[in-house]
């Protein structure tokens, strides 16, 4: 039986990732930086940090994941490999859904790593569901690394490209990011049901996922 | 054509002030706001030309997708047409945006509040800023289709931001149209929410066609340009 394009485009990502290691090094650290720079900005006293830890756990992800997006288009462009990928006979969108796989992956790490580092610094337990967490974080980061690998790929054939990705990515993101930060706060707090966030977050995945694998195609041909 | 574009300009003309009559000097003021609640007769015609003139960058960037191999004439003027909607769609948001505040201040006792509505409509806002920001920064022919990609994307946003008024508690006055049996305005104030809605439909109608025909414009001195370096080249 033959693998499905968007598994080869996946392990040829991780392979790629396993040899360097320069995304999820840069990634981590970079998300480090944040944490560390939030919480001299702002005194995280017990009372207060429970109130905005969600909201900057989300931000220092979103913040992160900025910069290996460049990078994972980037690395394409060298010896016309993306020109190459065009002409292949494989479906563009499993060109898409492979890379989005690998940085939804790499993303992945990078908070799997960050969040203890974040209850420490932050000195957090839940006082709801904390194991909610582990829905919330998967459909943020889906709905960030979605829309920023298609956003990437976009931005990619503009000048200034690297400046142009968070600025038509942010925006888009709002409302996950809103969804992110108020279940997950809803959750450390326990003040109230986080379901509703998390179901919009969900709702947001699915659309998000189905008009990227739908226009892909269009982006990686605009002529 | 040119002749009708006039006869039109000097229609909105009439309209806007029979508009502002309306609103000003013949409706009565509001029993609980006073004066105040007029600005609402700018306030919310804005935010319907806002949803109307995004939705038909929207159709047109499909129209230009669907079209841009098969059809390059059409494609051209529905991606100016898309272009068009856009900005003035942008100039009507960045109105909602202004009277807004304008009124809560007195009413509520503060500019802004980071309630849903108000949110989504500026997150609406910043989407097709940054479209017009995308529509600059790219180059070339392919440009108009990466813009009509994200056209389509931040539409999509538009249902997320009118249902979520309902998601979250709210201080914004519940939707004055089909929101409940209490809400609507009082039947002697239609008037002036009609008059309204027509002129400044007719003024959005006619910033798009002015700018429609530039962007067109645009595309044609640039097709002449690529025609005349080939020329040179060839």
């Amino acid at each position: 039986m033959r693998r499905p394009y968007f598994l080869t485009h996946l392990l040829k990502d991780i392979r790629l990732e396993w040899r360097s290691k320069d995304a999820i090094n840069s990634m981590l650290f970079f998300a480090l930086l944040v944490v560390v720079l939030f919480s001299l900005a702002f005194d995280p006293t017990r009372e207060s940090s429970r109130q905005i830890a969600g909201g900057i756990l989300c931000v220092a992800t979103m913040f992160a994941s900025v910069s290996a997006l460049n990078q994972a288009w980037t690395r394409e462009l060298r010896h016309q490999v993306l020109d190459a990928q065009r002409m292949t006979p494989a479906p563009a969108s499993s060109l898409f859904l492979g890379k989005v796989l690998a940085n939804f992956l790499f993303v992945s790490i990078v908070e799997i790593i960050l969040t203890p580092v974040f209850i420490i610094f932050y000195n957090l337990h839940a006082l709801g569901n904390g194991w909610l967490l582990a829905l919330v974080l998967p459909l943020g980061t889906w709905a960030l690394v979605v829309n920023g690998t298609f956003f990437a790929a976009l931005s990619i054939r503009t000048r200034n490209r690297e400046l142009l990705l968070p600025l038509i990515l942010f925006p888009l993101f709002i409302p996950a990011l809103l969804g992110m930060v108020l279940a997950s706060s809803y959750i450390l707090t326990g003040e109230q049901d986080p379901s509703l966030w998390i179901k919009m977050l969900a709702g947001y995945d699915v659309i998000y996922t189905t008009i990227c694998l739908l226009l892909f195609e269009v982006v990686l041909h605009a002529e | 054509m040119k002749l009708f574009r006039w006869l039109w300009a000097a229609a909105t003309v009439g309209l806007l002030a029979e508009a502002f009559r309306v609103a000003m000097f013949v409706v009565p003021a509001d029993e609980a706001q006073g004066d105040i609640f007029r600005i609402f007769f700018y306030h919310f015609p804005s935010a319907m030309m806002t949803f109307l003139f995004f939705f038909v960058s929207f159709i047109a960037s499909i129209v230009y997708l669907v079209s841009r191999n098969s059809n390059p004439v059409r494609a051209m003027k529905a991606d100016a047409m898309a272009l068009a909607n856009a900005e003035v769609g942008v100039v009507f948001c960045t109105v909602v945006l202004i009277t807004g505040p304008l009124w809560a201040r007195p009413v509520w006792g503060i500019w802004w509040t980071w309630d849903e509505r108000l949110t989504s409509t500026l997150v609406l806002y910043l989407i097709y800023v940054a479209y017009l920001l995308l529509r600059r920064f790219a180059a070339g022919p392919q440009m108009q289709t990466l813009a009509a990609v994200m056209a389509i994307f931040g539409y999509v946003d538009v249902p997320i931001v009118y249902f979520s008024t309902r998601w979250w508690r709210t201080q914004h006055p519940a939707p004055v149209f089909g929101g409940g049996a209490n809400s609507g305005v009082d039947p002697r104030m239609m008037p002036a929410v009609w008059w309204n809605l027509a002129a400044w439909l007719a003024w959005g109608i006619l910033i798009a066609s002015f700018r429609y025909a530039v962007a067109l414009r645009d595309q044609l001195k640039e097709q002449k340009e690529a025609l005349r370096a080939l020329e040179v080249t060839g």
